[in-house]
């Protein structure tokens, strides 16, 4: 059993708008069999956080393209993406770059 | 958990991104300085300014301008270019919307310390957005929204004096153009968009500085520099056909990342056949600005609206020229024509 993550999230360049306006919520994610990654972070935010046209946000089991995800401030892409295990007080930014210019 | 990776470039930073463009993982200083070379290259490189010159900075209060006065006023300083900056904002006239991002852009006024000049669709064309949309409905106000912002930043830098305009259009912007263009089969644009420095005669020339950078860097960018810019979409549709170029767009991105800069590349090297007639660029028989009909889209709209004619500038161009420059000499018969104009119009084709 994974215990309890105590976890920031953050929404910006616009992906806000899809949760109420908020930018910073402060998460914990239930204690679970398996240990928390993305993957299973997306579909929680889905179901507990998104409010709005969550095509605008998740596509299939990732993140919309278009859609910047910097975890602890360093871009996913260096961190394994999907399948980055989450840690306690970790920092999850999603940035969207599909809003205005 | 894994090991942090190390920046490609020093060595002892712990890398913050992975550059959509190389591949290269960069660390935070790393990437803030190789950006701001690449853009001051791009500037070199294709001389878009000259000492001396008044430059208008197209100012949305979005992502994209908000960097571009950054870097030029940063870039400005750092290498002597000698350049007069001024921020220009297009007040269109949306409540809520415009006056958020207009707050956005007088935020940064303040940080830049650039001067700010507003100018709105109200004195330049005498319609806000707001009473255009009542009036044309909801689905054709971008055609407005869009040619009518394109005149304004001209208009407005044409009034402040300046000789240049730059906008803060980047790669993933002109892929998108060509794609569209090529879509269409639009040869006249697909030749022009890709340009970096366009218009000479008659309009000011414009430039892009930030032609080559991508939107993930340019986002980055201003998250790292902790630049406040302003994200909400316009409260008008927005154009459904680039909505979903840009789709395309973000999915090939995401398979193939070099796609947006070989997108770039292909407007650039393409080259029309000597024997395809080109559109002839002239300039407005009422308001002087370029175009290749006898009166600009712009003064077509307008004309429509303000005889109670909203669609008439939607649709065929042929068709609408003739009605108004019919109309420019006797009033008798305009009616009838415009009516059928009106009835025979539409899509929306821009
Ligand atoms: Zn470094
Ligand atoms: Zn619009
Ligand atoms: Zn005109």
């Amino acid at each position: 059993m994974a215990a309890p993550l105590s976890i920031q999230l953050e929404f910006g360049g616009g992906a806000e708008l899809l949760f109420d306006g908020i930018r910073k919520h402060q998460v914990t994610l239930p204690s679970q069999p398996e240990p928390w990654d993305i993957r299973s972070l997306l579909a929680w935010i889905k179901e507990n956080l998104l409010k709005e046209r969550p095509e605008l946000f998740v596509q299939g089991d990732t993140v919309r393209p278009g859609i910047l995800v910097l975890i602890n401030e360093a871009d996913w892409e260096l961190m394994g993406e999907l399948d980055y295990q989450l840690q306690d007080q970790d920092n999850v930014v999603f940035i969207s770059t599909l809003h205005g210019g | 958990m894994p090991a942090p990776v190390l920046c490609q470039s020093c060595g002892a930073g712990r890398a913050a991104l992975r550059r959509p463009k190389t591949g290269q993982a960069l660390c935070r200083e790393c990437f803030v300085a190789a950006f701001e070379a690449e853009v001051h290259g791009t500037i070199v490189a294709a001389r878009l300014f000259q000492p001396g010159e008044t430059v208008a900075v197209g100012a949305s209060g979005g992502k994209d301008s908000t960097v571009l006065a950054h870097l030029l006023r940063l870039l400005n300083q750092r290498h002597g270019y000698g350049l007069r900056l001024l921020l220009l904002s297009v007040d269109e006239g949306i409540a809520g919307y415009r006056d958020d991002s207009l707050d956005a852009v007088r935020r940064n006024r303040g940080r830049l310390g650039l001067p700010l000049h507003v100018v709105s669709y109200r004195e330049l064309y005498g319609w806000s957005m707001d009473r255009i949309a009542r009036h044309v409905g909801p689905k054709n106000n971008c055609t407005f929204c869009g040619v009518f912002r394109r005149q304004a930043l001209d208009r407005g830098a044409a009034l402040l004096g300046a000789d240049k305009i730059a906008t803060g259009h980047n790669a993933d912007d002109v892929a998108e153009t060509v794609l569209m263009n090529f879509l269409r089969g639009d040869v006249g644009r697909l030749r022009r968009c890709a340009g970096i420095l366009t218009g000479s005669e008659g309009a000011l020339p414009r430039c892009k500085p930030l032609k080559h950078a991508y939107e993930k860097e340019i986002v980055l960018y201003a998250y790292f520099q902790g630049l406040d810019y302003f994200s909400t979409e316009c409260v008008y549709a927005p154009n459904a056909y680039r909505g979903h170029a840009r789709t395309l767009l973000k999915d090939l991105e995401a398979i193939r990342p070099s796609a947006v800069a070989d997108l770039v590349h292909s407007g650039e090297r393409l080259a029309v056949r000597e024997d395809v007639r080109m559109p002839t660029q002239g300039t407005c028989q009422r308001c002087g600005y370029l175009s290749s009909q006898p009166l600009c889209k712009a003064c077509v709209l307008l004309e429509g609206l303000n005889r109670g004619l909203p669609r008439l500038g939607i649709g065929k161009p042929s068709r609408m020229q003739k009605v108004l420059t019919d109309a420019e000499k006797p009033e008798v018969g305009f009616r009838e024509d415009s009516q059928q104009a009106s009835r025979a119009i539409r899509t929306v084709d821009f």
